[in-house]
């Protein structure tokens, strides 16, 4: 913490996302965070810390603050609506009969 | 011939043992996090390497020594590795140009050696070319990021390859023994490594903005047994529990 109670900044090198894609072609899962000071750097260290016993057979790197999240401040307004529209939802709807499935 | 093939199987085998238990040195120690992983991984992937040329060697010498018995029961003198591998970790640049020295070399032998006669030696060398590949990516960017990182990094990495140049020349000797085994399609001759060698280490030295030192005589002896003082010093910390405890497992 610096004196003003501000916590410190990063000493370390900056903070990259890992996504791994599991083998059988799954999609990229997101598999944590590395620090690397370029790109290739971060693909040797996710390799290092997230794929070195099999799990993956491409992996992404990404700039953490490439990322754009939403905020807890966010969740009302982004999820809520969903909640009371269960017609978004494929199951819904009923299968007309003589459908085959 | 069986005997020759024991002899070649233990260099192989303790240039990867010792560099491997060099790297191990640094597990808690390196300078950030992932690094830390990084170097145990490589460490893990020539100790692998190494159990399985103990393997074959010990087949080859028929003398019921298994890995464990070549790794954990010889004395210094009866090591065959070459003299870079066994020197002092050093500061972080002499470990990664230590490891891009040899590196290099272990891919181009293993390329090699995938061609060998002996099945199951080419058998594991493919598994060593795949596995010193991404080493020498590892320690390739390193030598990358350092030579042309700070002024600090750069004068510590120049320093590392001023120190360990003349420990590079002991790879390409070749002697009776790999000839023999090289009429044989058994063995790489080591001396035909050297020139794809140069060009590759010169290559990544010019990138980094790093002087290839002009050193003559080069350091030799490691084959023979004939090793420096710090093989002795590793080895009693290596192999304290096998000695003390013998067939100790867990």
């Amino acid at each position: 913490m610096k004196k003003d109670g501000s916590p410190k900044a990063d000493s370390q090198w900056p903070l990259w996302e890992v996504f791994v894609q599991p083998p059988g072609g799954a999609p990229h899962e997101h598999a944590g965070s590395v620090h690397a000071v370029d790109a290739e750097h971060a693909l040797q260290n996710a390799r290092d810390v997230y794929a070195r016993r099999g799990e993956g057979v491409n992996i992404w790197v990404v700039p953490t603050n490439a990322i754009t999240s939403s905020t807890p401040d966010d969740m009302g307004p982004f999820f809520d609506p969903g909640n009371d529209k269960p017609y978004r939802h494929p199951q819904f709807y009923k299968v007309p009969r003589g459908v085959k499935m | 011939m069986a005997l020759d093939t024991f002899e070649y199987l233990i260099r192989l085998g303790d240039d990867r043992l010792v560099l491997g238990h060099r790297l191990s040195e640094w597990c808690g120690h390196a300078p950030i996090l992932e690094e830390d992983i990084a170097l145990a991984n490589i460490a893990l992937d020539l100790i692998g390497q190494a159990n399985l040329l103990f393997t074959l060697a010990g087949d080859a010498e028929g003398a019921g020594r298994d890995a464990d018995a070549l790794a954990y029961l010889r004395d210094s003198l009866d090591f065959r590795n070459v003299l870079l591998v066994e020197l002092p970790n050093g500061d972080f640049a002499v470990t990664i140009a230590r490891q891009f020295f040899f590196s290099v070399f272990a891919m181009l032998q293993a390329e090699a050696l995938m061609k060998s006669a002996d099945k199951d030696l080419a058998g594991v060398a493919e598994k060593m070319h795949k596995e010193s590949r991404y080493h020498v990516r590892h320690s390739g960017e390193w030598m990358l990021k350092l030579g042309d990182g700070t002024e600090e990094s750069h004068t510590r990495l120049q320093d590392a390859v001023n120190e360990l140049w003349r420990y590079t020349g002991e790879l390409f000797v070749s002697d009776d023994v790999e000839r023999r085994l090289v009429q044989q399609k058994v063995a790489v001759d080591s001396s035909a490594i050297e020139a794809r060698w140069r060009e590759q280490v010169n290559e990544v030295l010019g990138r980094a903005g790093i002087q290839p030192p002009e050193v003559k005589w080069m350091q030799r002896g490691g084959r023979a047994g004939q090793h420096t003082e710090h093989l002795s010093h590793m080895l009693a910390e290596m192999q304290i529990l096998q000695r003390q405890h013998p067939g100790a497992s867990w």
